[in-house]
Order: structure tokens, then sequence, then C-alpha cells
């Protein structure tokens, strides 16, 4: 029953003119579909040793002389398979925007300051409930040249590395009550009723008393694909 | 209870310093590099070198490559594969195109062998880039496993015109084989991507 493809009424289609970027990049050419063998049933698999303390509190991991600016979050979710199983250890990669709307990467001219004490990366594996916990600071809008007065909706980069290469996901996470998310061709991207499961719930129970406000949100891979199909692998 | 799949979005142009630091200069240690094999490694070592280009043939700087290969037995460090693999030996590799000043990709790792006997040897490669919503999946094939490939299920499958698309060439250097893999994005010899 879990057989593990992708659900295209859930991800987004290689063409789509919106986003400019995709006119030179997106692939034209149907895709060839694979049957799975052991190829795709396997993946790069990540243990506790693949994080250090500190690597999920991003408020910190970037201190040089001081704490960051801008408002603390904690983020917090399970990720689970589509039958609703946990994925324990998944490599869970996060990257974003300072409160300002800076990236650290030096490709990024938004004149908006930097901040010294806040890189914008962090690290976790999921543990036995497939749960994952970030500290940082909420990412601020900026703005990029898709079209005239484009802005990006305040997101958090997620990359997952799941049960196996197949259930790759790289994906943002997206704050509640955002008026920009009508706007943005990136989020719009995704079909209608699934690009809602990318916007995270404010939750008063992840919310730390006098420290931070705390956002819930799921991420759903793929099935494991565990049924065995003859004359593939083994 | 049933629950529907989290959309991908795109990894964006400013991944650098999230998924590889260390190769492009920042002071986040990354989780995996372009050096797949440590010098103990069995079997065959190999470089594997490409550009990924886009619809107008040029090289695109912002992309991110992952590969997933078997090791020189052709087994799968994971336990869906009851052989078990070498240790040490993860499969896995990422590398940016951002770094290199001809925007290539370099991972240097061990040649794998087939996976079942059946199979060509082959490498999994993820794809992942500003204006790509959805990250895209191709497979490198080995140029010199001629008859190998000529047997493969998967190779078969392909209109033939398109098949050499999957192909990495062959150069025979000072520090051992290259494989020549270049992905193209769009046009006349746009790579084979698989939905799977």
């Amino acid at each position: 029953m879990s057989e593990s493809v992708r659900d295209w009424n859930s991800q987004p289609p290689y063409d789509y003119a919106d986003y400019r970027s995709t006119a030179l990049r997106a692939p034209t050419r149907k895709l060839v579909a694979l049957r799975h063998g052991l190829s795709e049933r396997t993946g790069p698999v990540f243990g506790d040793e693949s994080v250090v303390p500190g690597d999920s509190d991003l408020t910190h991991n970037g201190r040089v002389n001081g704490e960051p600016v801008g408002e603390r979050i904690i983020v917090t979710g399970r990720v689970v398979d589509e039958d609703g199983r946990p994925v324990r250890s998944a490599l869970v990669e996060v990257w974003q925007a300072n409160a300002a709307g800076r990236y650290v990467h030096s490709d990024d001219r938004h004149d908006a300051p930097l901040d010294p004490n806040f890189l914008g990366a962090g690290r976790a594996v999921t543990d036995q409930d497939g749960r994952y916990r970030f500290v940082t600071i909420r990412p601020g809008a900026y703005p990029w040249g898709n079209h005239r007065n484009a802005w990006r909706p305040p997101h958090i980069h997620f990359s997952l590395l799941g049960p196996t290469i197949a259930s790759r996901l790289v994906t943002q996470m997206y704050f509640p009550g955002d008026p920009l998310l009508a706007f943005d061709p990136i989020y719009l991207g995704a079909p209608a009723g699934a690009r809602e499961r990318m916007v995270a719930a404010f939750s008063p129970d992840v919310t730390s008393e006098g420290f931070a406000l705390g956002y819930e949100w799921d991420i759903v891979l793929r099935g494991r694909g565990e049924t065995p199909v003859e004359g593939q692998g083994r | 209870m049933r629950r529907r799949q989290t959309p991908s979005q795109t990894v964006g142009p400013f991944f650098a310093f999230g998924l590889a630091g260390e190769q492009y200069g920042y002071r986040f240690r990354q989780a995996a590099s372009g050096t797949i094999a440590g010098p103990d490694e069995a079997g065959q070592r190999i470089r594997i070198v490409g550009r990924v280009l886009d619809g107008a043939g040029e090289p695109i700087p912002d992309a991110l490559i992952e590969i997933w290969q078997a090791d020189a037995a052709g087994r799968y460090a994971h336990s869906a594969d009851g052989r078990g693999s070498n240790s040490g030996f993860t499969g896995f590799g990422r590398v940016g195109t951002g770094t290199d000043r001809e925007n290539r990709f370099i991972f240097d790792t061990v040649k794998p062998g087939s996976v079942d006997g059946a199979q060509a040897p082959h490498v999994t490669l993820v794809v992942m880039m500003r204006g790509l919503l959805t990250h895209a999946y191709t497979r490198l094939y080995f140029s010199d496993e001629a008859s190998a490939n000529a047997r493969d299920e998967v190779l078969l499958g392909i209109a033939p015109d398109r098949r050499d698309t999957l192909l990495a060439r062959r150069e025979d250097t000072a520090t051992g084989p290259v494989y020549r893999f270049d992905i193209r994005m769009q046009g006349e010899r746009e790579t084979v991507f698989f939905d799977l």
C-alpha cells in the first residue's frame, strides 16, 4: 500500500512560469517512470553522531560577541511517512535569513544588515517519535527580482534525508497568517490544497514562558515502499 | 491515518552555508562532501566530474548535486540491503557547483559494483537548484560497461536516442579514471530524468 511514489497532486510541477527561474532550468521532457529497486529503497543513514550539541540552537551556534537580534522562536514537529509512522533518525537541515531578511550567503545583496551573531544554519536528527526541535530567530521577509515589488514571505528552508533516497525532500516552512503567501510564486507553485501543509501552526504549548514563541510543523515524507518489487533489486 | 506528502520547494540560491558550509567556506560543519571514499576503501577509485547546463547551454553556478551509490561490491550501506556493506562507506555525497571556476561538481569515490549481478553499475543523482520547485532524479551509467549497459532493464526502457544522456564518459588520467557527466536541464540532449 505504501508504494513510495511522488504524489503529483501534492508536489509542485517543474514547469511553473510565474517563478521565472524555471524558464531555463525546469526539465521539459516527460519524466521516465522508474520501478523501485534496491537503489531506490535505500538511502544515506544518519545517527546521533551526525549532530553535535548546539547544532539545533541557531540563537547560539553563530554567536561571536553577543546574542542575535530578533524574535526568538521554537520550531518543532514530527517527521512521519504517509502512513503516519514516525521517521526516526532523519537528518533535518535548516537554513534561513536573519531577522532583517538577510542571508549570510555572500551572494545575498539585499541592503539589510547582517547580524554578526547569527549564522542561520542548523541541523538535527529526529528522535524515536520522529521529532525535531530548533530554537532560532524569526526570519524577515526580503525582496527578490522575480517580478515588480516581489517579496519572499518569511520562511525557513528544510532539507530532509529520510528512510530512502526516494523520500528525499527539500522544502520551506512558512508562518501562519502571512499576507505575503498569496503573492509568492514559490509557495503558490505547490498545488492548492497541498501548499497549506507548508504553513506551521502557532502553538501555545510549544511556546516557552518568558522566552520564545512556539511553532509546530509536521513534515510528511513519502512511504517507505517496503513492498518488494519482483525482478528488481536483491 | 493516511497523511499527504509535504510539498517540495526550491533549494533556492542561498543553500551553501546550510548544506555545504565547509565547501563554501562558512563556519558550519557539513553533513556530506564530494569525498565519498576514504583512502582505504576497497575498489577502483574514480572521479566523477560534470557540469549542470541550463536551457541556454550555460553552466549553472548554484546547483546542488547529491549522489547515492553502492560500494565496489554492489552493496548499499542501508538496512534494506541485507548483505551488509563495507564499514565506513556511506555511499552518499553532496557538492554545490559554486566553488569550482568552471562550475563543475566533483566526486571522489569508488566505482560501484552491480547491485544484483543483473543491473549495470550506476549512481543515483539528486539535482537541486534555484528554479527547480522539486528536485530532479537521474542516473549515471559508465561508458566502459557497454555489455552490462546493453542488458540493463532501466536503460532498455529509455528511448535509444536518449540513453546516452545517462552515460558518463571515461577518461584515463595520471591520477586515475575520470568519468565526465554533464547534466542538461533542457534542450535537444536534455538529460533523462526519472519519476521515482
